[in-house]
């Protein structure tokens, strides 16, 4: 019995020591994510993580991987939750460890909860337009990355916005700050306070608790207040149920304008009517005529990979969120290619450095074919965010219209409040800053 | 035939009255411990440890809370992960507004904090029963996070409301590996366990059960109902607060009030109802199927997929896992509605019985 085994047994061991061999010929760059399709916010990370894998497919199919490396990705359901996010992380740690893109969870809470953790494990964590946002201080947090731009410095481009249509003097406006009453909603505030001390204009902050869909309250408030304008800092269902009650209250809507997560097609189309002339800050446009959306139609749907299912969804503004996100992740894999070895699978040490020296021009987002998919970037040790631009888009009743150009906030201003908050973190956590000057 | 009390004769008081009477008993627990203390930090990876072992311990010791109120007292409770916010955002407090105060010191002192506002929620079971008070804590569960969210002096004036939870220095060592985070959990819960074990079987957890079973009579035998109730919500809190403050310290390392939600409070209750209802063990049983199993069925169905060529992406598989997860659920409750513990118990009984059942 066993005599005949043993022919059949080292067969199976010499196909798979072949397996294991091709697998090993051709250098692979892996991406954790850490992403959820499923639970309260599922519809949204459908739509980001499918541009994300998507743009990594279309790398990998148009020009065969960054230098040769082919670039692969594992997923894990988070649900939008932390303990299941801190879950998967330790989860594809192991996996990371050799080779690791930068991690986007999509989720304030779960980065917060993986930003000591990824320190340790040497690994990059990037917090697109969410998340701990003095981590813009990188001397503190070297593996945090608050890329494109931050919560305090959307809440000054807005103010910046509003001041420029006000003829440049908002003394004397009253502007209500309508935000949802969590981590999320709450970070502006202390930009928005800045702002108007500075630029004398009374701010009137009034928050509404999770989950949002009953703003009768707050908009009776806002109708007795009578402000110039309203800035909006919604979540979810919150953000359709406040356009609403503002067309009930009668407040001009072109007179609404919220940040870059209650301007995407989800959130105002269920609104219907009442969402015509409402304006959102955001850091990429929409629709199919960015020419890598329409490529990655063509190429990637074309070849049957697509990963998204419902591809209504390709193009929307969340999509493309996902589509710059990977093209900033893909770019500092190459960043980091350039010092480290071009062909190779970089580790997550090497893709920190390549954040942390990224410098995307407009010419390199025009070859890319991102042109106002992204602003342009630079970062540094002292500035992981890179950016801090927006633009101002207005929904027309069917699609969104950029009607401003790039808007940068008052760095000045922002990101001071950020360094301090930083040192008092290095002080309670016993992190001794990295001398930025030193830094290479 | 190997679990059999027959010739363990008590011969003093001490003997009779310890916590473990059966000898095999005795043995196991030993024998679990030293597993738990010296085998499991051996073999066990770092993704045990921050992801299974330290999350299950923490959510059976608040599950433990939770079974000392409903178990023991019979006072349905829909607000126990608020008592862990409670002792998260206390022991965070007193960790930081105390110069030189030890951590465990904080973490007790949380564990007080959320006691004094169980009792304060505790109240109105004196007039209320069963769903109803379930409803009133359930202003409990609403009524902290709104109110750890509107005070920013309670989270240090943090912009967002998210705390950074302080490191973990114990007579002057940090504990910064999820080893020895491990072990800081499993010595607290080892402790707190066996302090619950020795607390149901006094005259405090016999007068508990006579409120559960029946107030009235409690009252008519002379137990006081007031200073009963308010107990058995204090320590429930307690342990719950204890709990918090490890999830925020141990665990996750930063939390937020929205993170202490309904849902969680929801996931405690089931524990105990898969677990057993009444039951230290069945805390232990609940929370490791309630953690473990999704878990194993997220490593398990996409390995499954992969052998039958199935094409599961990872939505379908959480959609897969949420149904198997619900039907297991109510598989358990069907046929054991007495929760896990009490198949345990069927086992070890028949264990007594075997090889010759009669």
């Amino acid at each position: 019995m066993i005599k005949n085994f043993k022919p059949a047994l080292s067969a199976v061991a010499l196909s798979l020591a072949v397996l294991s061999q091709g697998a090993v010929a051709a250098e692979e760059q892996f991406f954790p994510i850490p992403g959820y399709r499923v639970g309260p916010y599922g519809a949204n990370g459908q739509a980001f993580y499918g541009g994300f894998i998507d743009y990594l497919n279309y790398v990998n199919l148009k020009e065969k991987g960054v230098n040769g490396v082919t670039l692969t990705y594992e997923e894990c359901e988070t649900e939008y939750n932390n303990a299941k996010g801190v879950e998967c992380y330790e989860r594809m740690k192991s996996k990371a460890a050799k080779s690791s893109g930068p991690i986007h969870t999509m989720s304030t809470g779960i980065s917060y909860a993986l930003i000591d953790k990824s320190a340790q494990d040497k690994l990059p964590l990037a917090m697109m337009g969410y998340g701990r946002t003095d981590a813009v201080d990188g001397s503190v947090f070297p593996y945090a990355f608050p890329l494109v731009t931050t919560y305090q410095m959307q809440a000054s481009a807005i103010v910046k916005f509003l001041k420029d249509k006000a003829a440049g003097d908002l003394k004397g406006k009253k502007i209500v700050y309508l935000y949802h009453d969590s981590a999320y909603g709450k970070e502006a505030i202390i930009a928005l306070e800045a702002e108007s001390r500075l630029n004398k204009f009374d701010l009137v902050q009034i928050p509404v608790a999770h989950p949002g869909n009953e703003q009768g309250a707050q908009w009776l408030k806002i109708r007795q207040e009578k402000p110039d304008y309203v800035i909006f800092w919604g979540w979810g269902v919150m953000n359709q149920t406040a356009l609403k009650a503002a067309q009930k209250v009668g407040f001009p809507r072109d007179k609404m304008i919220g940040s870059w997560w209650t301007g995407s097609e989800e959130d105002v189309v269920p609104a219907g009517d009442a969402a015509k002339g409402y304006m959102a800050a955001t850091w990429n446009v929409a629709g199919k005529t960015v020419p890598v959306i329409a490529d990655i139609e063509k190429t990637v749907y074309g070849a049957g990979k697509g990963n998204l299912q419902d591809t209504s969804k390709l193009g929307t503004i969340l999509y493309n969120r996902g589509v710059s996100a990977a093209v900033l992740s893909v770019e500092a894999i190459r960043k980091a290619q350039e010092k480290y070895g071009k062909g190779k699978a970089m580790s997550g040490e090497q893709v920190r450095w390549a954040l942390e020296n990224l410098n995307i021009n407009d010419a390199r987002l025009k070859a890319l074919g991102a042109t106002d998919l992204l602003p342009e970037i630079k970062t540094s040790c002292d500035n992981h965010e890179g950016s801090g631009k927006v633009k101002i888009q207005q929904w027309d009743g069917a699609k969104w219209v950029p009607v401003s150009s790039w808007i940068e906030g008052n760095k000045a201003l922002i990101h001071p409040l950020f360094q301090a908050s930083a040192k008092q973190y290095a002080k309670e956590k016993g992190i001794t800053p990295r001398d930025c000057s030193k830094e290479k | 035939m190997l679990y059999r009390e027959a010739g363990q004769f008590k011969t003093t008081y001490a003997a009779d009255q310890q916590l473990f009477p059966i000898r095999q008993d005795r043995i196991g627990v030993l024998v679990l411990l030293a597993v738990a203390f010296f085998g499991v930090p051996l073999l066990a990876s770092e993704y045990w440890f921050s992801a299974i072992l330290i999350p299950f311990l923490i959510f059976a010791l608040a599950a433990l809370g939770l079974n000392i109120l409903t178990g023991y007292a019979g006072q349905l409770s829909l607000g126990s992960a608020a008592f862990m916010a409670v002792g998260a955002y206390a022991a965070y407090n007193f960790q930081l507004r105390i110069e030189g105060m030890p951590i465990l010191l904080s973490f007790i002192c949380g564990g007080l904090t959320a006691a004094g506002v169980g009792i304060l929620f505790g109240l109105p079971s004196l007039r209320i029963k069963g769903f109803y008070l379930a409803v009133a804590t359930l202003a409990a569960q609403f009524f902290i996070v709104w109110c750890l969210t509107k005070f920013p002096w309670l989270s240090n004036n943090s912009s967002s409301g998210v705390i950074s939870t302080q490191q973990l220095i114990i007579l002057g060592y940090e504990l910064k590996t999820p080893v020895e985070k491990y072990l800081l959990v499993l010595s607290i819960v080892v402790v707190l366990a066996l302090a619950a074990k020795n607390l149901v079987r006094s005259s405090t957890g016999r007068a508990w059960m006579a409120v559960r079973d029946m107030d009235v009579a409690a009252s008519v035998i002379g137990i006081k109902l007031m200073p009963t109730k308010l107990l058995a919500f204090a320590i429930s809190s307690f342990y719950c607060g204890v709990a918090g403050a490890l999830y925020a310290f141990c665990y996750l390392g930063s939390v937020e009030p929205d993170g202490f939600s309904l849902e969680m409070s929801f996931k405690i209750l089931f524990m105990i109802i898969i677990g057993g209802v009444g039951s230290i063990m069945g805390s232990f049983m609940g929370a490791a199927f309630i953690l473990l199993l999704p878990i194993f069925l997220d490593v398990a169905l996409p390995f499954l997929a992969g052998i039958f060529g199935l094409p599961f992406s990872s939505a379908t598989v959480s959609h897969i896992q949420i149904l198997v997860f619900g039907a297991l659920i109510m598989f358990f409750l069907i046929v054991e509605p007495h929760g896990l513990a009490r198949l345990w118990q069927i086992a070890k009984e028949k264990l007594r019985l075997w090889p010759f059942p009669h």
